[in-house]
């Protein structure tokens, strides 16, 4: 809704008469943007039908543009790509242009962020409508001053007679006259929604904004401390939240005793639904004290979970939930049978924690009688709205969902579990409540990347060629919890309260999508779904982790890869180009081992007895859906302690176009540091009953230490290919970079992720003995 | 219940609150300032950093009654959108963030660690920055932006060395 005009969007672009905007969507006056774009109790309207072209594009008589998408920003940089996107099509200049992202009344629903779609599919109805709305302004433009639109040229919206640059006109002048209204066709839906108006988009030969570092829309706000984040959603009257969880999985609440927690300043009440527990207090400081001093007793936990050391014996013994043959060429199995050598090697990966940075935070303003608003930073905000609809019961058009960004969220942490518990506590309070977790809410009772075990076997004929190939992943599902919070009952608030999770999903790691497409002639791969250690409100539940799976099974495909390289003596660039033919896969690793001086040979290198510090190289492939990725890790590793220091990073990235390789360089470089830190560090502890992995001393992620020298990127510019994504691709090959380079140094091959002092130091014990 | 005094971007308050409440909560709820940010309330990641007599510390276990009559920075104090600090400028140019949630932490250790030193080598960013968290793993542009900043100082103050006396330090701070 418009602030302070009391019409739904939908009431005001009826009224304005399509395209004229007599006002500005963003009231100066209101501050944060969160309240700039839905002031509470606002009426509920459901998303804005993405046949009109004013769903998409306001102008204002100033010639500013105002976009709307149910995309948002995570972090890395996509509303500045839309920015140039829109500019370039419009020919405005970008500093015109302004996004309303992800909230549900005033955007259409685009499935939110995820798959490294924002740029790839989610720019496109962007573009398509800024290229309709400039036709539809040339238009109005030609009947205005006479003329033909051909014999009209744009520049930063002004447009004018090419051969009598006096005749002329403003877009904000022609806001008026221009119909706005105009109907798009429509294609898809969520992630792949597109729509197209009678203009095609500008040909990408002629592009001057798309293609340029512009300096990022958010980074100096943030940097000068004007920025706002979920965090600073404040509302009239607001209480805050503190949630109390079980002591350990399968917890039953007995009883909760107020009376400590009714001598703390500030302290309102607790709220209790099954077994969630919630407590409120007119402070955060109160919230956070009474949190501490409720009295809950719990009944026994479940001992649910194997010892940890047996994590991996368990997923290997377990009759998997669901199993799918996701590839079979030729005869895998008479091939292994009759090779002259085998290779075999089984490759774990831990459960790990997005662990953001912000632990999860939202706001909620519950009205029974009208709309309720809910302010979060989860990535997926029409979904979440249907989620949340259900949870309170209600309508999804008396549910509103305003995304306003939180930390960096890298698929679906906590932050729609932190929605669930506002709804809840608002719910009970009838009062608007901000709930902010604590840091073991997000590290130890947020959802989990699943673990992963991978079992490979590859035959060799007796000159070194691979006749066969085996893949065998079992993992816990990836959609236990389904990536869309589009149903109640994947809340933890949900599970909590006895609900039963029926939307989760058999999600497999599969060679294919989720490997480089390497040609063998017999090749078979079988993937396993494990059901999961805990049905319900487990703090091992599992979900989307940046990159699903991908740096799991690359791993695993990665290291086997390096395995059979060295088994046949061939050098790993050498051994992958081999079996590639995808020239834009082989073009990164060629890329990618050329800037770093990569000498050919096969691994290990000589000399690798010698010394206290054993330095190596490795190399990795990462293909994702039609992004490419070559990784080179080069590495030094104490052979006392098996410490392992990766010095340098060298990676080749193509992703189609690039957009503003300024910021996808920077995208690229934390993917790389990311994943390091998964591939070194990162590892959810647990014993029979608990996640131990509560904090960021019990749950390690890199520190400045250890972070190399040299980070060095190389982009490969596709102009004539659509752009590609670069939100994850570039997480997908570092670990098995790592630990091939590990294996180039020392000659010992780390198989279990993360790659940890103790691990390393146990392969190089095997290689001695 | 007691009362402190604390004086927040030079500016003071009086805020009636319990004396162990950690600063960030004072900052954040009872002053409804956005920087700095809560992160983990255990003071291992510094997300919740201000400068406290233009030391970096970690307001999230900071009790209140300890920052009372001392000098507290926050981000939005140490320079203004019309007048960035130059550190802060630093950050800016190189672009250095990802999400941006944990830089409270990053750009004031910066500014700490610049007064005391500098000309720092890149082991010495790295040991003062050794207690940050930044999860997207954004450290290639910070450290990039250290090093921009520790270019910018300088060169800020060859120029007011020769431009006669320094003008009043714009972010209201002495040096340590």
């Amino acid at each position: 809704m418009a602030p302070g005009t009391g019409q739904t969007r939908r009431e005001f672009v009826r009224n304005a008469g399509g395209l004229l905007i007599g006002f500005s969507l963003f009231d100066p006056s209101v501050s944060p943007r969160a309240f700039a774009q839905a002031p509470a109790g606002a009426p509920g309207t459901g998303a804005p039908s993405p046949a009109r072209l004013d769903a998409w594009l306001h102008l204002d008589p100033d010639g500013r543009v105002h976009v709307f998408t149910g995309k948002v920003e995570i972090g890395m940089g996509v509303e500045t790509g839309f920015v140039q996107i829109v500019a370039e099509e419009l020919d405005v200049a970008p500093d015109r242009v302004t996004f309303v992202m992800g909230d549900t009344s005033l955007t259409p629903d685009q499935g939110g962020v995820g798959g490294s779609t924002s740029i790839s599919n989610g720019a496109r109805p962007l573009r398509n409508a800024a290229a309709a709305a400039r036709a539809v302004l040339l238009q109005a433009a030609a009947r205005r001053l006479d003329v033909p639109v051909g014999a009209l040229e744009v520049h930063d919206g002004l447009v004018r007679v090419t051969a009598h640059p006096a005749m002329r006109a403003s877009y904000g002048e022609l806001a008026g006259s221009a119909d706005l209204r105009e109907t798009l066709e429509v294609t898809g839906s969520g992630f792949s929604l597109d729509v197209e108006g009678g203009a095609a988009p500008k040909a990408p030969s002629t592009y001057r904004i798309v293609g340029t570092s512009m300096p990022r829309v958010d980074m100096a706000p943030k940097v000068l401390g004007t920025f706002q984040y979920v965090t600073d959603v404040r509302l009239p009257g607001m209480l805050h939240g503190r949630v109390v969880r079980p002591p350990g999985v399968g917890a039953r609440l007995v009883r909760v005793d107020e009376q400590a927690a009714k001598a703390i300043a500030g302290y309102v009440r607790t709220v209790v639904k099954g077994d969630f527990v919630g407590v409120l207090a007119d402070t955060e400081w109160g919230a956070v004290r009474a949190a501490r001093a409720l009295a809950v007793t719990w009944g026994p936990p479940a001992d649910a979970f194997p010892a940890q050391d047996r994590l991996y014996d368990r997923m290997r013994a377990v009759t998997p939930k669901a199993t799918r043959e996701t590839q079979a060429h030729g005869d895998a199995g008479g091939a292994l049978a009759a090779a002259a050598r085998r290779v075999e090697a089984t490759y774990e990966f831990p459960f790990q924690s997005h662990a953001t940075m912000g632990p999860g935070c939202a706001v909620a303003d519950v009205r029974m009688d009208g709309v309720t608003t809910v302010w979060s930073g989860a990535q997926k905000p029409h979904a979440l709205q249907r989620g949340l609809a259900e949870l309170l019961g209600v309508p999804v058009d008396q549910m509103r969902v305003v995304w306003v960004e939180d930390a960096g969220s890298y698929g679906r942490p906590g932050f729609a579990d932190a929605a669930a518990d506002a709804l809840l506590l608002s719910q009970a309070a009838g009062r608007p409540v901000r709930v902010q977790w604590m840091r073991a809410d997000m590290t130890a009772w947020g959802t989990k990347g699943p673990a992963v075990v991978c079992d490979l076997a590859a035959g060799l004929d007796a000159h070194g060629g691979v006749t066969a190939l085996r893949f065998a992943s079992r993992a816990f599902s990836g959609g236990e919890i389904l990536y869309l919070p589009a149903k109640a009952d994947n809340f933890l608030a949900s599970l909590l309260d006895g609900m039963p999770n029926r939307s989760g999903v058999d999600e497999f790691v599969a060679w294919g999508s989720q490997t480089p497409p390497y040609a063998f002639a017999n090749l078979q791969a079988v993937a396993h779904v494990l059901a999961p250690l805990h049905d319900g409100a487990s703090p091992l539940r599992t979900t989307h982790l940046r990159d699903p799976e991908g740096p799991a099974a690359s791993f695993a495909v990665e290291s086997f890869i390096d395995e059979i390289a060295a088994a046949a003596a061939v050098d790993p660039v050498e051994f992958r180009l081999g079996h590639l033919d995808e020239p834009r896969a082989r073009a990164v690793l060629t890329a990618a081992a050329e800037k770093a001086g990569w000498q050919r040979r096969p691994s290990p290198a000589k000399g690798t007895g010698d010394g206290a510090v054993a330095t190596g190289r490795g190399i990795a492939l990462g293909t994702r859906n039609g992004t490419y990725v070559g990784t080179v890790a080069e590495v030094a590793v104490d052979r006392r302690t098996g410490a392992v220091r990766v010095t340098r990073f060298v990676c080749a990235h193509d992703c189609g176009l690039i957009v503003n390789p300024g910021a996808l360089r920077r995208t690229i470089e934390a993917n790389l540091i990311q994943s390091l830190s998964r591939a070194v560090k990162e590892e959810v502890t647990f014993d029979r009953n608990m996640v131990t992995s509560v904090d960021w001393r019990t749950y390690p992620v890199v520190r400045a230490s250890d972070v190399p020298a040299a980070v060095e990127v190389v982009l490969l510019n596709h102009p004539e290919l659509p752009a590609g994504g670069a939100g994850e691709p570039s997480s997908r090959p570092t670990a098995a970079a790592i630990a091939n380079a590990i294996f180039d140094a020392t000659g010992a091959r780390v198989r279990q992720a993360p790659l940890t002092p103790v691990r390393v130091r146990a392969a190089l014990d095997r290689v001695s003995a | 219940m007691s009362r402190a005094s604390l004086t927040i971007n030079g500016k003071p308050h009086v805020v009636d609150v319990d004396p162990e409440c950690p600063l960030l909560y004072v900052l954040r709820d009872t002053l409804a300032m956005n920087n700095p940010r809560f992160g983990c309330g255990l003071g291992q990641c510094g997300a919740c950093t201000v400068l406290l007599d233009n030391r970096a510390v970690r307001s999230c276990v900071l009790p209140v009654s300890a920052a009372a009559g001392r000098q507290v920075v926050t981000l939005e104090g140490l320079g203004t959108p019309d007048h960035p600090h130059p550190v802060q400028q630093a950050f800016i140019d190189t672009q250095a963030f990802q999400c941006g949630y944990c830089l409270n932490g990053w750009v004031l250790t910066a500014k700490a660690l610049l007064d005391r030193t500098p000309h720092p080598t890149d082991e010495e960013i790295r040991r003062a920055c050794e207690g940050l968290v930044c999860r997207c793993g954004s450290h290639v542009g910070i450290f990039a932006a250290v090093r921009r900043a520790a270019e910018r100082v300088r060169s800020a103050a060859l120029e007011a060395g020769a431009n006669g006396p320094a003008p009043a330090a714009h972010d209201g701070m002495r040096s340590a």
